[in-house]
């Protein structure tokens, strides 16, 4: 799984966007890591994730079973309860947590480095922005992963924008189609940028879509930035 | 996915959900219509479209007053009025194109869901990827383009030849049906799915030359390819890759970062060898 690696953008459009999350290795240490993944949630809510998921349960942004008519007009970006994302761990999956600070991921992995949970724990972001968060918070990097991008035929991408969105969902179910159709609702101030952010974090199923980046984006997009 | 006739009521939300581009409004029933060919069972459609259960009848009628009086009906987006979406019994092969493009659906190969495996993920616990070596993580059809196996088959051939170990836990692995010419089982080569993904490892020395193979291969490929590669850090967290990279002329901007506070519960995989000699062809 790269689901996080390879997001689009120059250096400087994922200065807001940090993703931490926790694994345990299958028939290693994966036994009783239900609690700890359920702990690590914990650990992460006072420093106010903008995201957060167990992947086999989907995220805080999730599509709704039922919605009455009247949702046309009264939908907010309707975050689930972050303690119903907790009670639902109930197996070994991957869970993860999504910050727009640095700051906010330091004292995170601080608190996870006090915690000593055992599970794997890795943080998706600038190369450069993981290993100062993971010294600030007093770790040595033990792997690192390079993404070294998209190759083949460019053409068959779509504009900056609209990688920049659809990225973030590395699984694929932000299409391009749909950041596309957000960007045009946006920019025809049909819809806001929250409300759209929070359209495409629905579909997000691992919880790893950045609403914040996303608004951002959906900003620059609507002024030809 | 499939789209129940009697439910849709046309309103084309799906059509800009589906990653593959692969649904569209017939207008000769005036139903939304998925071309199986392209669709690659990802249930994004299905999963990710909050639904509303609406009576199809009463939302024709509406949307056709509407459209009567040229007026525009601006809905949410992302919700199916009709919960029309309908997700078929999947018989072998097309089976692997849901294991493949629904991130929620565990692999029956490694128990895992995704497209591959933990890899350096876990490898404070694994080691999988050990000092010295580098996992190289080879990602066909993202973003968003998707991929046949027969693009997979051509890359996985032409790496074959060189001294690199692929992983055995990886869902594409257990497709192989001749691991010395890396093959694929015949009967899946036209399947597409959104993503796949070859994992494999060699030493840093061999780094230089996978890269060359698989940037000279790729753009022979009717997909795109997201290309990555992962090493052991040092005990002051610093490693050989990163320069080599570099030289190699990749820009450095976005990585993982194993913050090496895992801790194994057993043993690592000790059954598994380094890279030796006798793993290198």
């Amino acid at each position: 799984m790269t689901n996080t690696l390879h997001r689009f953008g120059a250096p400087e459009s994922h200065r807001d966007d940090f993703v931490v999350f926790a694994m345990a290795a299958k028939e290693v240490n994966d036994a009783d890591a239900v609690p700890k993944f359920q702990q690590f949630l914990r650990l992460a809510l006072p420093h106010r994730p903008i995201n957060m998921a167990h992947a086999q349960n989907r995220g805080i942004y999730r599509a709704a079973e039922q919605l009455t008519p009247l949702v046309h007009w009264t939908r907010g970006d309707e975050r689930l309860d972050p303690e119903r994302i907790i009670r639902e761990v109930e197996s070994c999956s991957t869970v993860a947590v999504v910050f727009d600070t640095r700051e906010a991921t330091i004292a995170f992995l601080a608190d996870l480095r006090e915690a000593d949970l055992g599970l794997s724990i890795n943080v998706s972001a600038l190369v450069e922005e993981g290993h100062a968060c993971c010294k600030a918070a007093g770790l040595t990097r033990h792997s690192v992963e390079y993404s070294l991008g998209i190759h083949g035929d460019q053409s068959r991408l779509p504009d900056r924008h609209t990688l920049e969105l659809s990225t973030m969902c590395g699984h694929g179910m932000v299409s391009h189609n749909f950041a596309r159709k957000m960007i045009d609702l946006v920019r025809e101030n049909r819809r806001t940028p929250e409300q759209a952010a929070a359209s495409m974090a629905r579909f997000c199923a691992c919880g790893v879509f950045n609403p914040t980046r996303a608004r951002r984006i959906l900003e620059q997009a609507r002024k030809g930035e | 996915m499939d789209v129940d006739p009697r439910k849709c009521v046309a309103c084309a939300n799906c059509v800009p959900i589906c990653p593959m581009g692969a649904i569209y409004i017939d207008p000769a029933v005036n139903r939304a219509t998925v071309n199986q060919d392209e669709c690659v069972e990802c249930y994004t459609c299905y999963q990710g479209m909050s639904k509303e259960r609406l009576n199809p009848l009463l939302v024709r009628t509406i949307r056709g007053l509407f459209k009567l009086f040229r007026l525009r009906f601006e809905p949410e987006p992302d919700v199916c009025p009709t919960d029309a979406l309908t997700p078929p019994a999947l018989v072998w092969p097309r089976t692997i194109r849901r294991a493949f493009s629904d991130p929620v659906v565990a692999h029956e190969s490694t128990g895992i869901s995704g497209r591959g495996t933990e890899e350096v993920k876990t490898n404070d616990v694994t080691g999988r990827v050990r000092a010295g070596e580098a996992g190289f993580t080879i990602e066909f059809g993202r973003p968003g383009v998707g991929v046949r196996f027969r693009d997979v088959q051509t890359m996985l051939m032409a790496l074959v030849p060189l001294p690199v170990k692929f992983e055995p836990q990886n869902p594409v692995y257990s497709l192989i049906a001749d691991p010395a010419r890396g093959t694929l089982r015949e009967e899946i080569l036209n399947e597409k799915v959104l993503s796949a993904i070859l994992e494999l490892t060699t030493t840093l020395e061999h780094v230089p030359s996978v890269l060359r193979r698989v940037t000279e291969v790729t753009p022979t490929l009717d997909t795109l390819v997201c290309l990555g590669v992962s090493t052991r850090c040092d005990d002051r967290g610093e490693n050989a890759l990163e320069p080599l990279l570099r030289q190699a002329g990749f820009p450095i901007v976005r990585g993982k970062t194993n913050l090496g506070l895992g801790r194994a519960a057993a043993r690592p995989r000790a059954s598994e060898p380094a890279l030796s000699e006798e793993t290198r062809r």
